[in-house]
């Protein structure tokens, strides 16, 4: 297991009454949790992988979401059993979506 | 005035003639006893001849071939192996045991670790790795063999063929080897008084075998719906609106994998929501895919040329024989070579999946240790400079590569992957595996499935890369590395380059097309299980039961 931390800046996303839960922690997948966060300008991310040695390549996934959506004033949680990027990508935009109330 | 060497002009005739004399010596008319097939390999083959094993993906001579390499390697060694597919164990044994030493064939899935090592060892010598048609071709220009072990359903009492839906390869062996002086062996997994059809009349055959049970066939092209992810999807998604109904594909062909089997299950869902009912996918040169079906049901498809069968699929195909390839007697008859003739010339589109690319758009399924060659995808994935007829697909794209006065159209090789495989190994690489496998088998060529300059698009979950818009080897460069997402390769992008081609529409994102990820779901396939797909077939289809989970 390895434990990553980062911060991004984001835009402000519209927050919504509950914490959203996307995923299931599975071979190939990962549990996203994305809760109201205290900084409005930035967002908060904190993994728990079974992959080790992929740092950067989240740091590159997670800047990149986060510069193309608003995740502003969010706490994510992300439980991984190694998903590819492809998938932690499509994950967070369901787990975005759900947050500002399941608006596609 | 140079006189003519005197010489015999039937020597493989005469040598034809030998080799039945000594069967007929033993005692052996047309119909072997299964206990003595032994007896009779070695009685009809010499050291140093031409063996054509027939096996493929599919359809295996499994007994013949198990029985040849029970064969004493003092009697018959040296032997020179054709084949399509190096695929059984005792492929392998053929060479281990010192019977054979040299190998042409297609392609080596499960044993490409086997063969991998015995080239190390030097213990065979590989001619070379080809397609499916190329092999056919030299068997008939300098690979004929001298004898042909196949594979055929059933036999009459004559030694008359009937071949059964997996009809597949069987025709071009048996022409190049009953005409040129050969020995056709056939195993046969019954004996009829009359048969269904002749597939393969009697005096083409000399010696035919009741097998102790019926010949292999591996169900190679069945993929379980409920394996398909939703990135496979949004791929999907991308290649219909992004490729199919641009071009107005009609005519095509898909590899095997879970790719393209989330295209056929989305074909009645979104291909139809999109309004591309009967302006896409209507003729195919395809296996009997399973998740075909629901497109087959939902009227999107009129015509399916098959390369060979699929279990389980039999019954369905002989109840839609408007769609399939259809004998008087009811069942299918497929046939490789034909049909990769219309995946070559007639088909105006092929999408596939590979394990390799690299930054030239070169793909290979040959990793370090594993020589799998080809199977037909190198030619299904070429654009051929012998084709003449026009379509729309072909003509646009051909407007796309070479400008509006071509004068010629360009057939779409598509290349559809996920940036990573399982284990976050990724697809995108700067040097393909198959130099290293080169220099191990001390080959003249990589094993390069499909060349760079033969792929027309590229799609992964981050976009489609157009290649044939692209007019530099430095924009094909970056329109790869632009869609390579966050691989190695990917991420070492020129930014403001990919921006210029996503500009100019070289590249797409899914925003770009309209497509919101999020929408990707399991919910669009027409059937999310084996069972949905037996519920369309109305109960024809039968998958085999490691499929079946209920």
């Amino acid at each position: 297991m390895e434990t990553l931390n980062f911060r991004f800046d984001s835009k402000p996303v519209p927050r919504a009454a509950n914490p959203a839960l996307c995923g299931v922690v599975g071979s190939g997948n990962l549990e996203i949790l994305v809760k109201p966060g205290i900084e409005p300008e930035a967002c908060r991310v904190r993994i728990k992988t079974s992959a080790r040695g992929f740092g950067e390549t989240w740091r590159a996934v997670l800047d990149s979401f986060a510069t193309s959506h608003p995740a502003g004033g969010t706490v994510i949680a992300i439980n991984d059993m190694g998903a590819t990027p492809a998938v932690v990508t499509l994950r967070l935009a369901q787990a975005l979506a759900e947050y500002q109330g399941g608006a596609l | 005035m140079n006189a003519p060497l005197p010489r015999d002009w039937d020597t493989l005739r005469q040598s034809r003639g030998r080799r039945l004399e000594r069967a007929a010596s033993l005692g052996f008319g047309q119909e072997i006893p299964v206990d003595r097939i032994i007896d009779l390999l070695e009685a009809v083959i010499q050291p140093g001849d031409r063996v054509c094993l027939e096996g493929n993906n599919q359809k295996q001579a499994d007994f013949l071939s198990e029985s040849l390499a029970d064969c004493s390697p003092e009697r018959i060694n040296h032997l020179s192996m054709v084949q399509s597919v190096l695929a059984l164990p005792s492929h392998v044994d053929l060479f281990e045991r010192g019977l054979a030493n040299r190998l042409d064939f297609s392609f080596s899935g499960p044993q490409g670790a086997r063969l991998a090592k015995l080239v190390q060892e030097q213990r065979i010598e590989i001619g070379a790795i080809h397609t499916y048609l190329e092999l056919f071709g030299r068997y008939f220009m300098d690979l004929t063999p001298n004898v042909a072990l196949i594979a055929a359903q059933a036999a009459d009492a004559e030694g008359n063929l009937y071949l059964g839906p997996n009809t597949e390869d069987t025709p071009a062996i048996v022409e190049a080897t009953a005409f040129k002086g050969g020995i056709v062996i056939a195993q046969v997994n019954e004996r009829l008084e009359k048969l269904p059809r002749v597939d393969v009349p009697a005096d083409w055959v000399d010696f035919t075998v009741l097998a102790p049970k019926p010949n292999y066939i591996e169900p190679l092209f069945t993929r379980d719906p409920a394996q398909i992810t939703e990135v496979q999807v949004l791929m999907a998604m991308m290649a219909i609106k992004g490729i199919y109904a641009e071009y107005g594909v009609t005519r095509l062909n898909h590899g095997i994998g879970f790719d393209t089997a989330a295209i056929e299950l989305l074909l009645p869902t979104y291909a139809a929501d999109l309004g591309l009912k009967g302006k896409i996918c209507t003729h195919w040169a395809l296996n009997p895919h399973p998740t075909l079906i629901p497109a087959i049901e939902s009227g999107f498809v009129e015509s399916v040329h098959c390369f060979g069968s699929e279990v389980g699929m039999d019954a369905y195909i002989s109840a839609r024989s408007d769609v399939f390839f259809t004998g008087a007697d009811g069942s299918m008859r497929s046939n490789r070579a034909f049909s990769q003739t219309a995946g070559l010339y007639a088909c105006d589109m092929f999408i596939g999946s590979t394990l390799q690319m690299d930054m030239a758009g070169n793909s290979s399924t040959a990793t370090l240790g594993r020589i799998t060659g080809f199977g037909g995808a190198p030619n299904m994935g070429s654009d051929p400079h012998g084709r003449r007829h026009a379509s729309p697909a072909w003509l646009k794209a051909g407007r796309e590569a070479y400008g509006p006065n071509a004068i010629r159209g360009r057939k779409l090789v598509v290349q559809m992957v996920e940036t990573f495989r399982e284990h976050m190994a990724p697809v995108f690489v700067e040097e393909l595996d198959a130099w290293q496998l080169q220099k191990m088998m001390g080959a003249e060529l990589p094993p390069i499935m499909i060349y760079g300059d033969d792929v027309s698009h590229i799609v992964t979950e981050e976009g489609i890369a157009n290649l044939l818009l692209c007019r530099t080897p430095e924009e094909r460069e970056q329109a790869i590395r632009g869609v390579a997402g966050f691989t190695p390769v990917g991420m070492a992008r020129d930014k403001a380059m990919v921006e210029n081609l996503r500009d100019r529409g070289i590249i797409r994102c899914p925003e770009d097309l309209g497509i919101d990820p999020r929408l990707a779901t399991r919910d669009l396939l027409a059937a999310r299980s084996v069972k949905d797909l037996v519920r369309w077939s109305g109960g024809l289809y039968a998958p085999p039961s490691r499929f079946r989970n209920w």
